[in-house]
């Protein structure tokens, strides 16, 4: 402005700090992330010295087959599949607290999870495979398939007009006891072995990893995750409100539907392989929200990265609390998740949300 | 010079009419107009309509600035955002403009547009620690950053006090003479009108009642037929002219 006088204080300076600051938290979530993941593959039933794993992981050819075997092929697809699931979901939950303006959306408030476990509950109860071509893949097939199916009802009904954002929050609640009841009835009439099954795979577990499923959950990240960063400015002034997001210039109806086309793809793909881990997609983005704020710059790689390391901690700690057994993940997650979550949003005393 | 005219310019949600035939002379930039009414006449539908936001008749002439200039501000709501002021002000200067970089001279915008409106001290705290006030001075802020040459303001003194009223007024007339920018704002306090403002529109009845010089429009016979008050013009002891209400029409 013409009036500002060549003394007028400036503050530049301060928001400079602020980003070099958050720039500095990322690098250092980053470094928690490959130690963790570094941790992760040097624990596990068989025990094995870092300095083996180390060597194994650098130069395969020279160990012995067994090992070569086990750090290759069931440890690192595992302590991977941590990291893509773990930052799919994170990410998922981030995009749809902001474009719902809601902090309890997630994969798992929103139905998805439960939509997944059904689909999942129909071929190892029933042995319906929505695919029949892929018998051997029919329970991640199906659960993609439900949890598709949700988002995309959840997806069609908010392009209905006067749709808001809380009818949606909604319904994707009334979803989640909708797909909870069909399970129930479906475990009801389950054969016993069918029954073990189920409830193993709705507590979520990573151990099922391959490369495959690494390799297409990767996939989905890398195409979702520059769509979402071209609309970084926009994303961000959502969370503004409505009204004022509109003001600005933003289309914010179709804003929304775009995000949540996305999100649906990023949040089913990972349920459908690894069950129900839904409390990532809650904590991830609060986590990342606290420590990054909401400038999505910053928020988007945070989210990723928080949910992957939190995942990727909770592997560790699977296999640690029982040496020689791995706990099913999505149990630790909520158990150890849910109190230290609590601890930090009731001392971090900031009014967001 | 830029002006901005309404010719038969009608509005409508779903399928309720709310403003038919509003036409306007030339509204001139450089200075402040108002946009007076009771409430629910249409104030707001008015302004979203001019800014594109809703379909309707008529057209919107624009002259001196394309419709890109144009920044509209909504009544002020409360958010929740882990935004700081700053990066609040920022967002609404990159709205559109894509990358994530910031320029020097982006920063050097945000400075300035904080310290016209005395808000420099807030620059660092969070959105929703702020109170109402501050939080409408920030609002305006992230209204006129990119530096529009059309603004449309609803209510941007509302949660203000007295002397920030006469702050934000002032600054906003300075706004205006500097960039000879259109600014209508829509406001309650007819006697903050007819301190800063130079041309009123009267909205009245889903259209405009009349438009023109704040003096010729605000005379005690539009007062009453837009609110149904009595009232009368005097003179403060600085001469500025004040309405005084007498009561609810007779």
């Amino acid at each position: 402005m013409a009036t500002v006088t060549t003394d007028a204080p400036t503050h530049n300076l301060a928001y400079r700090g602020l980003v070099a600051w958050r720039i500095a938290i990322l690098a250092g979530l980053a470094a928690l992330l490959l130690l963790s993941v570094a941790v992760d593959i040097s624990l596990g039933p068989a025990r094995y010295g870092v300095g083996e794993v180390l060597a194994t992981l650098f130069a395969p050819g020279a160990a012995e087959l067994q090992m070569r075997v086990v750090i290759w092929e069931i440890r690192m697809p595992m302590a991977l599949m941590a990291v893509t699931v773990g930052a799919s979901l994170s990410l998922a939950g981030a995009q749809m607290q902001t474009i719902l303006a809601n902090p309890l959306a997630s994969p798992f408030t929103l139905g998805l999870s439960a939509a997944a476990s059904f689909g999942a509950a129909l071929a190892m109860v029933l042995g319906v495979a929505f695919l029949p071509a892929a018998i051997t893949l029919m329970v991640p097939i199906n659960a993609f398939a439900m949890a598709m199916a949700a988002s995309l009802l959840i997806f069609g009904l908010s392009t209905l007009r006067g749709v808001t954002v809380e009818t949606i929050v909604l319904l994707g609640i009334a979803l989640v006891f909708t797909f909870n009841a069909a399970l129930a009835l479906l475990q009801y009439f389950a054969s016993e072995q069918a029954l073990s099954a189920v409830v193993f795979w709705t507590m979520g577990s990573l151990t099922k990893a391959t490369w495959g499923k690494v390799a297409v959950t990767a996939a989905i990240l890398a195409l979702c995750t520059p769509l979402f960063a071209r609309r970084a400015w926009a994303l961000t002034a959502i969370r503004l409100g409505e009204t004022r997001a509109a003001a600005m210039g933003v289309p914010v109806r179709r804003l929304r539907l775009e995000a949540l086309l996305l999100v649906s793809l990023l949040a089913a793909v990972p349920v459908s392989f690894v069950g129900t881990i839904g409390f990532i997609g809650i904590v991830g983005p609060h986590v990342a929200r606290l420590l990054l704020g909401e400038d999505q710059r910053f928020f988007l790689p945070g989210a990723m990265l928080c949910g992957a390391v939190i995942l990727s901690a909770t592997s560790v700690l699977s296999k640690a609390i029982l040496p020689g057994s791995v706990l099913p993940i999505g149990i630790i997650t909520a158990l150890v998740g849910v109190p230290f979550f609590a601890a930090l949003i009731l001392t971090k005393g900031r009014k967001s949300w | 010079m830029v002006t901005l005219e309404l010719d038969r310019v009608g509005a409508r949600y779903g399928r309720r009419e709310i403003l038919s035939d509003a036409t306007t002379s030339a509204i001139r930039g450089g200075v402040l107009t108002a946009l007076v009414g009771a409430n629910a006449t249409g104030k707001s539908t008015l302004f979203r309509r001019i800014a594109g936001q809703l379909k309707g008749a008529g057209t919107v002439r624009l002259q001196g600035a394309e419709t890109e200039d144009l920044r509209y501000m909504p009544q002020d709501t409360a958010t929740s955002a882990a935004l700081t002021v700053y990066e609040s002000v920022i967002l609404a200067l990159k709205q559109g403009a894509g990358g994530w970089r910031l320029s020097a001279s982006e920063l050097a915008a945000v400075d300035g547009v904080l310290n016209h409106f005395g808000i420099g001290h807030l620059a660092n705290r969070q959105l929703p620690e702020l109170s109402g006030g501050q939080r409408q001075s920030v609002s305006i802020a992230q209204t006129l950053v990119a530096r529009p040459k059309v603004v449309l303001m609803d209510e941007p003194t509302s949660a203000l006090d007295l002397h920030r009223q006469y702050e934000v007024l002032a600054a906003l007339r300075a706004y205006a003479a500097e960039t000879g920018a259109v600014m209508i704002l829509a406001l309650h306090d007819l006697n903050q009108v007819m301190r800063c403002c130079s041309t009123t529109i009267a909205l009245a009845g889903g259209g405009i009642h009349a438009c023109g010089p704040t003096l010729e429009v605000l005379t005690p016979d539009v007062v009453r037929r837009l609110y149904g008050i009595d009232s009368r013009v005097e003179r403060c002891s600085r001469g500025c002219p004040m309405l005084i209400v007498d009561g609810p029409a007779e």
